[in-house]
């Protein structure tokens, strides 16, 4: 019994404390050091915060390079799906037109109130002209849903600027680096975004599930939306300007579920920009 | 000419773990299969249980602390994380490796099983507790699940290439 606990706390020993010729370090040493990393992390201590961002600018360049021939594969897998799909597509497209048409006049009318009554109560945000950036990397992780662009700080890239794809919200940018930042996509688990679902107005949250759909929470639970209302950002909390299109409810995908507008894994380039006030 | 081109070859099959690893992590490898569902795997996992334990000095302990620190970088994970993950399984490994005379894939997949379970709840506690980043369980146990399954295929390959390296 005595010598097969001591068997045990050998092999621990020499597992955690035994360098070999070729290893520099014992595994025990690095444990410690990556626990000190995490807590320093945790305290957002100042050193750590510039030594990330220096790995950054050389790290997702890297990782742009090497993830390339994935992507171009990825995008000729698409490009041949969409090659076969070419003649529904079209058709489709022209009914859409003449429907879109005739919304067209109807909104021109609307958007021209809209703006004058906004200009009324005093709730004229609205974005900045915006940045184009390329998506250096977009594969998901497993926690984190986010995209890596090729703009940062030195073209103006701030924390908290809204991502944009065709004008439908994507995401919000989380870290700034000097040349690179990172964007948290709305599907992310973590993302939370003030909602309003037209048509009724009514407000509510619109959170990520970490796939390709996001689903309303903190709505009244007698509340049940129509497949196809749309959902736009409200505007509360002031992270995002009010009106911009999100997605649409899918109840088949999930209850309460949302089909975004963008499909957020096939993100090339995108537009940045922040709320400003506009002037009178 | 012919010895330049031998050397190059073993060269590169000597440094292929290495390379192999610094790619995934760059990559963050991860497969989807959307017909499937979500088919996702933990390469860097299956090369550092492997490697740490049939030769550990085919991939320096350092270099594997450095890789985890990429695979935060790549993934937005706080600094360290990774890192303190793929050094308890190289810990799981070095212990199988004191404790076994003679090799057998069954035995070693089965502590493989254990360390990617362990690596992977720790890392769930970390970022939700710590952290507070809200995490999908229903995918990392997919991913538990295909990495598990892997191991069997990719330790086949790596024992196939392991002769041709040294």
């Amino acid at each position: 019994m005595a010598s097969g606990r001591d068997d045990f706390i050998i092999a621990i020993r020499s597992a955690f404390l035994k360098k070999s010729n070729k290893q520099q370090f014992s595994l025990l040493a690095l444990i410690i050091f990556s626990i000190v990393l995490i807590f320093l992390s945790n305290l957002n201590f100042v050193g750590i915060k510039y030594l990330k961002v220096g790995i950054n600018e050389t790290t997702y360049r890297l990782s742009a390079i090497i993830s390339y021939p994935e992507k171009k594969f990825r995008d000729s897998i698409n490009f041949f799906s969409e090659y076969f799909n070419v003649y529904n597509e079209n058709q489709n497209l022209k009914k859409k037109i003449d429907k879109l048409n005739i919304e067209k006049l109807n909104y021109f009318y609307l958007e021209n109130e809209n703006k004058r009554l906004k200009q009324i109560v005093g709730d004229d945000l609205k974005l900045s002209k915006g940045i184009i950036s390329r998506v250096l990397i977009d594969k998901d992780g497993k926690f984190l849903k986010s995209i890596i662009l090729n703009k940062g700080s030195k073209n103006g890239i701030k924390k908290g600027m809204v991502v944009l794809e065709k004008n439908y919200l994507v995401g919000q940018v989380i870290e700034v680096n000097y040349t690179t930042s990172r964007a948290i996509l709305i599907s992310d688990l973590n993302s939370n975004i003030p909602v309003v679902i037209e048509p009724g107005s009514f407000q509510s949250i619109l959170s990520g599930t970490g796939k390709n759909h996001g689903k309303i929470k903190y709505s009244k639970d007698e509340i049940e939306f129509e497949d196809n209302a749309i959902v736009y950002t409200s505007g509360s909390g002031g992270n995002f300007r009010a009106g911009l299109p999100v997605g649409k409810i899918n109840n088949q995908i999930d209850k309460l579920g949302v089909e975004f507008f963008s499909d957020l894994s096939q993100l090339s380039y995108v537009k940045i920009q922040s709320i400003e006030v506009s002037e009178k | 000419m012919v010895q330049k081109k031998i050397n190059f070859k073993n060269t590169l099959l000597k440094y292929f773990p290495l390379i192999l690893l610094y790619f995934s992590v760059l990559n963050e490898f991860d497969i989807d299969v959307s017909s499937v569902g979500l088919l996702s795997f933990n390469l860097p996992f299956i090369i550092i249980f492997y490697w740490s334990l049939r030769d550990p000095d085919q991939i320096g302990n350092g270099l594997i602390f450095i890789a985890g620190i990429l695979n935060d970088v790549t993934l937005g994970y706080p600094i360290g994380i990774s890192s303190f993950i793929y050094l308890t399984i190289i810990g799981f490994a070095a212990y199988l490796r004191n404790i076994t005379l003679r090799p057998n894939i069954y035995k070693d997949s089965l502590v493989f099983l254990v360390s990617i379970l362990f690596a992977n709840s720790v890392n769930s506690l970390i970022l939700s507790y710590i952290f507070s980043i809200e995490i999908n369980f229903f995918e990392i146990i997919v991913n538990i699940t295909f990495t598990f399954l892997l191991y069997f295929l990719f330790a086949k390959i790596f024992n196939y290439m392991k002769p041709m390296g040294t």
